[in-house]
């Protein structure tokens, strides 16, 4: 089947059997790939009960039809499984150039269920596929492991590992790749580590066949072409996400001391100039990435010194907002620390910033914790990463579990200023003045995870905009007005980001050439019509894109408990207290504005008030047969 | 005719590898790329690129004389090749291939689609004769 490599690998831990099985040509039509491939598989294949440490959990590996194509950014890979962080639906994909290279191999996805006797390794070279002993390699840090597996396997092979917490099953764990990209968020990582499995290598010497070859290639070099004509292309490449960091700030979207406030004073020293000027190596890029925001670098610190890809916005959001470090030196000093114990930055920092408010209000004693821990130091944020990572005592083995049921637990309140959806931590973007950033939040698939949709654009400056213009716009830090609240404009602002950021998903490439660049979205219909031989439009693949959205939603309506509605609301904290500094101060949003947006949001969607599918629409976006 | 490397400028994106499979093979398949690109990670931290200089080392240790120079570059004459795979062992740079379909080995002929791919200005192909690397 042209554009994919063609076959199902499956593996069965427990029983200790491989098979491979043709790929489907209907499901590549229904649901494209990547993502699309997840949730299908997911919903048909997750057996009743199954825990997220369960044997019977599967861990997917999808790449789409546009993985390891020569056209822009083809390097994306998907991964998926029941979350450990919510118990519903869970994906996570990175960059890197692992997908490509399991295509190579000869394999489009591989579906892993089953545990291990022993800590064990995946291994793939083309159809050769074997489980190995880990034993040199468990207890040891992503990247060592990483290190160590390129020297014993050789530097061609494409690896992923898992840290120590995943080992040990921390509810946000990691997979880690290529010494600094990660699958970070839902827990993935420890859904591997459950299984015994410390890492996958994969080396593919095989091709992917192609419709026609030629035009392939010529179409792709026209996309190269025109994605370096773009203007955002020499004002994203230099910091990558980094670039944001000032901007967000001015606007004060930036979430400061675990959410308390909206906007700091140290961003001058945490932006993406001094990821370049303090850091930075070179640039470091996905498979085909002619823009690459990966920036390798090396810092020393009063902890120690490190090298690490990064940090990226959301760590510098978290670590260096949230947890207030004060230099870009520290915030990537913890991006390492994260990267090496094997956990997403995002959740990592969100839960050290919890603990350290709950420490301040007197929740949680010093001896509990092992130590008094404060805003801004780097010692305390150190501690407190080894702590939850390694469950180094009760209190870590609770933090392990994220910041939801470590609220529950606590209690006293905490619960208001424990920041997630559906038991995600929420990801680098304070919304009190931003409605709907909030709903693309509120109703992200996984929890709270920006990804899906990111639509700040349209709360501050009224419209959908890559970084570059928004940051050339400008807002010089001044008190901006508070936002009129529009369900309606909301939701339809959000679920266009909904459909569209997830199409690269499905088609297994960056989002990024389209979202910051400008890359026309039509290129990308072309592309998958050349390399696949079929005839696709870009509304073809919104209308997939909306049938796997409606999909994630059933299966996290048929996994968690009572599912529904309650599901989708933030934490107390930015419906009750008003944003206390910043060009946000005063602000709020309130419950009856977030009730107004979940409303608007289901009438557009098609589901009940509940926020279920209705019969009508799942009939409308082609599921009845499935459910 | 040469090459011209930046060593710095490379992200390891791989582009060019791919465009190389392409342009050669006709196939989306980077295995078979006629250079390399190294990752020197965690330290130092860049990434090297492995690229035929026409050195003529597979030349040399070719035992029936395979090898043409051709305005600066080597070829391989298929017809009186008898893949004995003595060039892929000897190249210094270990970028030459041997072809799955029919044995044979292979090699780069600068051809320069790798050149035009890369979007980092990482490798040029140079008129000059003799290659020059930026560390």
């Amino acid at each position: 089947m042209d554009g994919y490599a063609g076959k199902i690998l499956r593996i069965d831990l427990s029983k200790e059997k491989i098979t491979t099985e043709p790929l489907s040509e209907k499901m590549c039509n229904e649901f494209i790939g990547g993502r699309g491939f997840v949730a299908k598989t997911l919903y048909q294949e997750l057996p009743p009960d199954t825990e997220p440490f369960g044997e019977n959990n599967l861990f997917i590996i999808a790449t789409g039809p546009l993985s390891g194509h020569f056209l822009p950014a083809s390097g994306k890979t998907h991964f998926g499984s029941k979350s450990p962080a919510t118990g519903g639906y869970a994906d996570s994909n990175m960059g890197g150039h692992f997908g490509p290279a399991l295509k190579y191999a000869g394999f489009d996805m591989a579906v892993i269920t089953g545990k291990s006797k022993t800590p064990s390794y995946v291994f793939i070279k083309d159809d050769i596929v074997e489980i190995r002993s880990a034993d040199p390699y468990w207890g040891k840090g992503s990247l060592i492991c990483e290190d160590m597996m390129k020297k014993d396997l050789g530097e061609d092979f494409q690896i992923l590992t898992i840290g120590p917490a995943g080992e040990k099953m921390v509810k946000f764990a990691c997979i880690s790749h290529d010494f600094g990209r990660q699958a970070g968020r839902t827990g993935i990582g420890a859904v591997l580590g459950s299984k015994n499995i410390k890492a996958i290598a994969v080396k593919g010497t095989g091709a992917i066949p192609v419709f026609n070859v030629d035009k392939a290639f010529a179409k792709g070099k026209e996309a190269f072409q025109k994605v370096f004509q773009k203007p955002g292309f020499k004002g994203w490449t230099p910091e990558g996400t980094a670039g944001i960091t000032d901007w967000v700030n001015e606007v004060g979207a930036f979430p400061a001391k675990n959410f308390q406030t909206s906007h700091i004073d140290h961003s001058h020293m945490i932006n993406g100039k001094k990821v370049i000027e303090k850091l930075k190596i070179t640039d470091k890029g996905c498979y085909c990435c002619p823009t690459p925001c990966g920036k390798y670098g090396h810092t020393r610190t009063s902890m120690g010194e490190a090298f690490m890809e990064g940090p990226e916005f959301e760590t510098i959001s978290l670590f260096g907002g949230s947890c207030m470090l004060k230099t870009i030196e520290e915030v990537a000093y913890a991006n390492y620390l994260c990267d090496e114990l094997g956990i997403d930055t995002i959740s990592g920092a969100s839960v050290a910033a919890f603990t350290i408010e709950c420490f301040e209000k007197g929740l949680i004693p010093a001896d509990e914790i092992g130590k008094e821990v404060k805003f801004g130091d780097l010692e305390s944020i150190v501690y407190l990463l080894n702590l939850m990572s390694l469950k180094q005592n009760a209190l870590g083995e609770l933090l392990s579990q994220g910041v939801k049921t470590a609220s529950e637990n606590i209690g006293n309140g905490s619960e208001k200023f424990a920041i997630h959806v559906k038991g995600l931590e929420w990801t680098g973007y304070e919304c009190r003045n931003a409605p709907s950033m909030m709903l693309a939040y509120m109703t992200a698939d996984v929890g709270a995870h920006h990804n899906r949709a990111w639509v700040l654009g349209q709360d501050v400056v009224g419209a959908a905009t890559n970084v570059h213009d928004l940051i050339s716009a400008g807002t010089k830090g001044d008190k901006r007005p508070k936002a009129v609240i529009s369900g309606k404009d909301s939701a339809q602002f959000v679920i266009d980001s909904q459909h569209t950021r997830p199409i690269f998903d499905l088609l297994g490439c960056c989002r990024l050439q389209l979202m910051e660049l400008g890359f026309e979205v039509e290129n990308y219909a072309e592309l998958y019509s050349i390399i696949t031989g079929k005839k696709i439009t870009w509304d073809d693949l919104v209308k997939i894109s909306e049938k796997v959205w409606n999909l994630t939603r059933m299966i996290s309506a048929r996994e968690i408990k009572n599912f529904g509605r309650a599901f989708d609301y933030p934490p107390a904290r930015f419906y009750e207290e008003p944003t206390p500094s910043g060009p946000n101060k005063g602000y709020c949003i309130c419950l009856k504005d977030l009730d107004e947006l979940l409303d608007a949001y289901y009438t557009a969607r098609g589901w009940d008030k509940n926020g279920i599918p209705t019969k009508r629409t799942l009939e409308r976006v082609g599921l009845t047969h499935m459910i | 005719m040469n090459s011209v490397f930046n060593h710095r400028n490379c992200s390891g994106c791989g582009i060019c590898k791919l465009a190389c499979s392409i342009e050669n093979f006709r196939q989306v398949g980077p295995s078979k790329a006629l250079l390399r690109i190294q990752g020197l990670f965690p330290a130092p931290g860049h990434y090297q690129i492995h690229f035929c200089d026409q050195c003529g080392e597979c030349a040399k240790v070719c035992p029936v004389d395979a090898f043409e120079l051709d305005n600066g570059i080597y070829r391989i004459n298929e017809d009186e090749c008898i893949a004995c795979h003595e060039c892929v062992e000897a190249c210094p740079k270990s970028v030459m291939i041997i072809k799955k379909e029919d044995d044979m080995p292979t090699k780069c002929i600068l051809c320069g689609e790798c050149a035009k791919a890369c979007p980092r200005g990482a490798i040029m192909i140079s008129r000059k004769e003799n290659a020059k690397e930026c560390r």
